[in-house]
């Protein structure tokens, strides 16, 4: 193999994963020690600022993946399952993260760690389709029928997305509706805020180092490195 | 070669097949969205009942497990000494519904905040629970805001947080 500019170490979501960090260490900072206490909830809204930064970008992850799953089918080219499966994986990841601070803040707020309601159901219902079509992929062996699979997958359980977002406003729910900045202080937009791009410099470096690994296998998947293609013929 | 260089492409052929499978995918997506929205909007499915609701239902309220949401009536709470348990009034503009609950309740329970409370109706015209649950609203405010908190104040904020299990 030749040495190219794509072939050497990525040196691009290192730098994102380094500005996540400092940018959550900073929001965590301001959230926790400058902002003030809400005024009935206290110390405990302050795993808002993870909270609601998580949901956004788990979202947002899992649309990546939709968006990903389009080009994939438009154009068969795996560049894009290869993103898919990192924008899948990222996204389970903050989904689930998402439902264990839910149910952190939740405990000594609602009183519950879980309940059945809507936001919370279809939440769940998104952590779990997405970690079966994760599943599915380990299941199939053929790399196209994997990616068709996975691709279709993918845009038929998306549906739940816009219906976990509608939620609080269909149906009575435990949850409360989306804030907006009107109904936020304005003493907690910086720590939100800042924490949100933390989560999204984050979230973009894995998503590109796992994309990166996944068409890594893709190539060793159809065609081995030479050495494996050797061995294989003087087996046979 | 680089690895992105090398990335496989589908052939001809499977990337008409593969347009097909999206337009598959999209169809079941839309027909399975529009089935959803439309019975949320209908309320086909119910998280909670309402004291409205529950009036309006009569005798049918009795005797099954639902859960009841609303706000608790100013000066409705009645604390049993030293007992655990609670009981409140819950309404909403249409009707008020008398809960008695077992156990503590959380933090946040105060008059006039949103409950859900899990339990049946009983035949001496009470809802009988024993789940409790706080549901706040989408308001998030810094005290008295751009004044800075008194020390007690605070002291007081940080104990809502304290002692939970």
């Amino acid at each position: 193999m030749h040495e190219t500019a794509n072939n050497r170490y990525p040196v691009l979501p290192f730098i994102l994963i380094g500005l996540g960090v400092l940018c959550l260490a900073f929001g965590s900072y301001f959230g926790l020690f400058v902002a003030p206490p809400e005024r009935y909830m206290g110390e405990v809204q302050r795993i808002m600022y993870v909270h609601v930064p998580t949901a956004w970008n788990a979202l947002l992850a899992i649309t990546f993946a939709f968006v990903c799953a389009i080009v994939f089918l438009f154009n068969g080219n795996f560049k894009w399952d290869a993103r898919l499966e990192a924008g899948i994986e990222v996204g389970v990841l903050l989904a689930f993260l998402l439902c264990v601070q839910g149910a952190i803040w939740a405990k000594p707020t609602w009183g519950v760690w879980w309940d059945w309601d809507p936001r919370l159901t279809t939440t769940a219902v998104l952590l779990f389709a997405f970690l079966g079509i994760l599943a599915l992929r380990k299941f199939v062996e053929d790399p196209v029928k994997r990616g068709i699979w996975s691709a279709v997958a993918t845009i038929i359980a998306y549906v739940d997305v816009p219906i976990v977002y509608f939620s609080v406003r269909w149906w009575n729910s435990l949850h409360q509706l989306q804030s907006s900045p009107a109904t936020v202080s304005s003493q907690f937009y910086i720590p939100l805020r800042v924490n949100a791009f933390g989560i999204l410099f984050l979230m973009t470096g894995f998503i590109m180092l796992r994309a990166r690994l996944a068409s890594l296998r893709h190539v060793n998947e159809i065609a081995p490195p030479p050495m494996m293609a050797e061995e294989a013929g003087e087996l046979a | 070669m680089s690895a992105v260089m090398n990335t496989p492409h589908a052939s001809d052929a499977m990337r008409r097949r593969t347009r097909y499978f999206m337009l598959g995918a999209f169809l079941v997506a839309a027909i399975a969205f529009a089935v959803i929205a439309a019975s949320g909007i209908n309320q086909n499915l119910v998280y909670y009942w309402t004291p409205t609701d529950l009036h309006a239902a009569g005798d049918k309220a009795y005797g099954a497990t639902i859960r009841l949401g609303g706000m608790v009536s100013p000066g409705s709470i009645r604390n049993h000494g030293g007992a655990s348990g609670v009981e409140f009034d819950v309404h909403d503009a249409g009707g008020k519904v008398h809960v008695k609950s077992s156990g503590v309740p959380p933090q946040m329970f105060r008059e006039n905040i949103g409950v859900v409370v899990e339990g049946t109706m009983v035949q001496g015209g009470y809802f009988k629970s024993n789940r409790l649950m706080v549901s706040h609203d989408n308001e998030y405010k810094a005290p008295e805001a751009g004044h800075p908190m008194s020390q007690e104040e605070l002291k007081k904020l940080m104990k809502t947080t304290e002692g939970m299990e």
